[in-house]
């Protein structure tokens, strides 16, 4: 009754782990993921073959280890669901740490990949980019911390979580990825912006990033050939963005049929950056449109559930995961669709990669740690006892 | 002890004031204070935060209903244009036809294939390189053998087969051995306008397809409008007529040997519009064949060279009808003005001789007829250096010609460093200044035709050009008859063509040893410069034969008039009707003949 009025449950102690977790999860943006994670497995099926054979490998080595590194993700996602807020947040703060050492030592122990950029640590059996894992770390601390400002005689939290954010854009600019920069840089510019951001500062900080995009086009290579190919009208037939392009077309709305199409053949990224086209390209634009809704979802669902959250802290961290998390998904279809310029981002949970199918199941795990329901004083407000 | 804390103000002031007078706890007051205005502080915040985290939410909702729309949009339209299969640029291979004036074709592409080898796919690399051996002699088995076993994952092995020898390295069955399609660039017709077309060869190469680039010549030249894809192989129609073309380069050929001449060229140009109608240089070469460009020795020597556009010459007494020309321009003289020819004419430490005496004076006209070195430089001294020089640059002698060759700008004229009195004097009979013979027939066609600036070209065109004047109408007619004189009376008799009025002039230059030494004694350039009819001009020609001899006299005979001359009669004999120009057959007369009626 309590719960069907008031959507909150009451704690009980000693109550049951599990079934109290089932119990406040937002079942509906769980239930997305995993799904988002089994068409992730189902396209690359139809993706990585191609890959396994130019580089003599198994047909179905890239989606074993998917399924492999999915189904590790999906308990790590379980597992710190299941967390309570202050809980992620020490883990995170602690995690967060790690993952800027490791960030911080790249250029002397990472690898580059043969791709101009060093990224990567690389295992034996898989490699890992530590700037999946800074992401929602950082994501905590500067909700930490902006949350922490919002005290009376706190510390200025705004202020030191900007100095944070920009620490780790400059290093992640200079490795050079832009892309895990600008993903950073929005996802704190999303909480600075749900914690109160003065109007006058948004501005401005639109023209900074306007500024600072400038300042990367006249002095980066990689970044002004992007910038370029987007700017030019009409698509090159031979640039990943033309076979996307032209593979979204061939599919049509139904798609040319399972295992059928073409582009997977002459897409070195086929399996991550353009993973959408493989599925426009084979399943239609049905599938396509079922991939967005599930993001859509995802966020929606978040922060629409974050709306109700009373704590600042949570409200924060879970606001800036959910945006962190679509926008990494809007900018991959976009780039597909050409409304946004050429930048390499993997689909979360879609996409092959280990290391980033891991980092996503933490940061969707916090996501659903913060969103599960809590009881958040709806009772005093009734009971007219709030600001008194 | 926490600093802060000493000095945070006391607030509610009045009510822990009141406290602390009636011994209530302050400090509990403090922190209830303190309670109710945090929550009120986050009361405004949530309120503030769900309004923004509402934007947040209808802002993604947006984005991502964009980026399905515009999924649904790309999804609607049609596939551009089919793929090429390799990843990277695709090679275009396809290069427009050249033709000729009249659609004969010039240049064209043939489908051929390349050989190429996969060591990996390899069944049995030693059967292979022993029959591939057999099929092409020039490879070596050893080599090849060493290819196919080593590392190599990938060979070309011949660039163009034939499809014999395609068809036999099919037969050996091994897997292999590959083949790329092919474009090759086919000039069906040898050497005929060879050095006009230049040559082709393979620029970037792919298993697929190989782009074929131009080497030289007009091929070069529209190298991209050849290999522009939106032209849809739509040929390139040039100016020269093949049928004229090849009956030049015979013609020549022939006068060449006859005359143990070391290189001629030749040119006939079309006066009114400026179209080259032929143009030849010999030696010359088979562009499907192209030799290797000289490593050592004179470029000049080598068959690439093209005399009629690269080479630049001291061209001699063709050059005297331009000072003429000018004299009577200006007003000077007319045909029949008096002009002193006594020599020899001393200037400085400059004395200019003729070939023979031709004593006192001379008229203007037959200045012209006998070539008379010291008349012409009497009428160039009254015309003076700035007006020479000037008028020798509105016919085109003073800059590269602007012709659609990739070599036009290396030939370049050889002017004097100061233009002063001797330099004009000398020029007026062609000395002294370089030019190629292509500078010469637009030169000559711009005075004849009427009296306005050509510019050479090897496009067709429609219609005449519309050039500047350089001169009047009537001093083009007045240069006409008195190179129609030179052919009837004068030192290019042997250039009569009967029924095709021609008219021009000869010229014989003394060949400048290498290094500036003054000049050969035995080697001369000889040149005509013709126009036919001459009293309808229609076309120029230049013939140019370099160290000709003609020796059925007593003495060896180099001067232009027994050397030149009669390879450009010859040479107009077979191509004026081959031009479209009707012979202009007098009538018999109809002395003797009664017309009557009777009824």
């Amino acid at each position: 009754m309590t719960e069907m009025v008031y959507g909150t449950v009451p704690v009980r102690t000693g109550d049951p782990v599990i079934p109290r977790w089932w119990r406040t999860i937002d079942k509906w943006s769980m239930s997305c993921i995993l799904m988002l994670f089994g068409i992730g497995l189902m396209l690359g099926l139809a993706s990585s073959p191609p890959l396994a054979a130019r580089n003599g490998l198994d047909p179905f080595y890239y989606v074993s280890r998917q399924a492999f590194f999915g189904g590790v993700a999906i308990v790590v996602m379980v597992v710190t669901s299941m967390m309570n807020p202050q809980l992620v947040r020490r883990l995170a703060v602690l995690g967060f740490v790690g993952a800027f050492v490791a960030l911080a030592l790249l250029p002397i122990f990472g690898t580059d990949f043969c791709k101009g950029a060093v990224r990567w640590y690389s295992f034996g059996f898989a490699s890992v980019q530590p700037s999946e894992f800074l992401k929602p770390g950082f994501v905590v601390v500067a909700a930490w911390f902006m949350a922490a400002g919002q005290e009376i005689a706190g510390p200025p939290g705004k202020t030191y979580s900007f100095v944070l954010a920009v620490i780790i854009v400059s290093f992640l600019a200079l490795q050079p990825d832009f892309g895990q920069a600008a993903l950073v840089l929005f996802s704190w510019g999303v909480m600075y912006f749900v914690a109160g951001a003065p109007m006058t500062i948004l501005v401005g900080l639109a023209g900074l990033v306007v500024f600072v995009g400038t300042i990367a086009y006249a002095e980066s290579e990689h970044f002004a050939r992007r910038i370029d190919g987007f700017l030019n009208p009409d698509v090159d037939p031979t640039t990943q963005l033309g076979y996307a392009t032209n593979a979204i077309r061939e599919g049509g709305f139904f798609g040319v049929g399972v295992g059928e199409g073409q582009v997977k053949w002459s897409l070195p990224d086929a399996h991550t950056d353009f993973i959408i086209a493989v599925a426009a390209e084979e399943y239609g634009l049905i599938c396509v449109l079922v991939i967005i809704a599930l993001y859509t979802t995802v966020v929606v669902r978040s922060l629409m559930r974050l709306m109700k959250e009373r704590d600042t802290f949570v409200r924060l961290a879970g606001c800036g995961l959910a945006c962190a998390f679509g926008v990494q998904a809007m900018i991959n279809m976009g780039v597909a669709v050409r409304l946004l310029p050429a930048k390499g981002m993997t689909l979360p949970f879609v996409s092959y990669g280990g290391s980033s199918l891991i980092a996503g199941g933490i940061a969707v795990g916090m996501l659903l740690a913060f969103t599960r329901t809590r009881p958040q004083g709806g009772m005093s407000d009734i009971l007219g006892r709030a600001g008194r | 002890m926490n600093y802060a804390a000493l000095r945070r103000p006391l607030r509610p002031l009045a009510r822990i004031l009141r406290a602390r007078d009636t011994g209530e706890d302050p400090e509990e007051i403090a922190r209830e204070n303190l309670r109710l205005r945090h929550e009120q502080i986050a009361l405004k915040a949530r309120a503030r935060a769900e309004s923004r985290l509402l934007v947040m939410g209808l802002a993604f909702l947006c984005a991502f209903c964009v980026i399905g729309l515009r999924m649904g949009v790309i999804a609607q339209t049609d596939p551009e244009e089919p793929r090429a299969a390799a990843t990277g640029n695709p090679i275009i291979g396809q290069r427009a036809d050249i033709v000729d004036r009249n659609g004969r074709i010039l240049a064209t592409n043939l489908d051929t294939h390349a050989l190429y080898a996969q060591p990996r796919e390899m069944i049995d690399p030693a059967h292979a390189a022993t029959e591939l051996v057999r099929i092409f002699p020039e490879l070596d088995e050893e080599r090849l053998l060493r290819d196919f076993t080593g590392e190599r994952r990938f060979l070309w092995i011949r660039r163009q087969i034939s499809p014999e020898q395609l068809q036999a390295v099919h037969d050996i069955g091994e897997p292999g051995l590959l083949f790329g399609p092919r474009e090759m660039r086919l000039y069906p017709n040898g050497p005929i306008a060879a050095h006009i077309l230049g040559g082709a060869s393979y620029g970037r190469e792919g298993v697929d397809s190989a782009e074929v680039i131009g080497t030289a010549g007009v091929e070069r030249f529209f190298d991209a409008y050849l290999r522009d894809p939106a032209r849809e192989g739509e040929p390139l129609a040039l100016s020269i007529d093949m049928t004229v073309q090849a009956a030049m380069e015979e013609v020549l050929g022939g006068g060449m040997t006859l005359l143990n001449a070391k290189g001629a060229a030749a040119v006939i140009l079309d006066v009114h519009t400026g179209e080259i109608m032929a143009m030849a240089s010999l030696p010359d070469f088979d562009p499907n064949n192209r030799p290797p460009v000289l490593t050592e020795g004179d470029q000049s020597d080598s068959p690439l060279f093209n005399r009629a556009l690269q080479g630049v010459y001291e061209l001699g007494s063709v050059f005297k009808i331009f000072a003429v020309g000018q004299a009577v321009e200006l007003g000077l003289l007319n045909a029949n003005t008096m002009i002193d020819t006594r020599g020899p004419l001393t200037w400085g430490r400059f004395r200019i001789r003729d070939f023979h005496d031709y004593g006192a004076q001379l008229s203007a006209t037959d200045v012209i007829v006998k070539s008379s070195n010291i008349g012409t430089a009497r009428i160039a001294l009254q015309i003076g250096a700035e007006r020479q020089r000037d008028f020798l640059g509105r016919l085109g002698f003073l800059e590269p010609t602007q012709v659609e060759m990739i070599e036009a700008p290396t030939g370049a004229p050889l002017l004097p460093r100061q233009w002063s009195e001797i330099s004009t004097m000398t020029i007026s009979y062609g000395h002294g200044l370089s030019a190629s013979p292509l500078h010469l027939a637009a030169g000559y066609a711009s005075l004849l035709n009427g009296g306005t600036r050509i510019v050479p070209t090897l496009l067709r065109q429609d219609g005449p050009q519309q050039g500047e004047r350089v001169v009047r109408e009537d001093v083009s007619a007045v240069a006409r008859d008195m190179l129609r004189a030179v052919v009837t009376r004068g030192t290019a008799s042997f250039a009569e063509v009967p029924g095709y009025e021609v008219g021009g002039k000869t010229g014989t230059a003394d060949k400048p040893r290498p290094n500036g030494g003054g000049y050969y004694d035995d080697k001369v350039v000889a040149t005509f410069a013709g126009v036919f009819p001459a009293n309808d001009p229609q076309y120029v020609i230049i013939v140019t034969l370099d160290e000709p001899v003609e020796t059925s006299g007593a003495q060896p005979r180099r001067t232009a008039g027994w050397t030149a001359v009669p390879v450009a009669a010859e040479m107009i004999r077979r191509t004026a009707p081959l031009l479209g120009l009707r012979p202009q057959v007098e009538l018999a007369t109809l002395d003797g003949v009664v017309v009557s009626a009777e009824n």
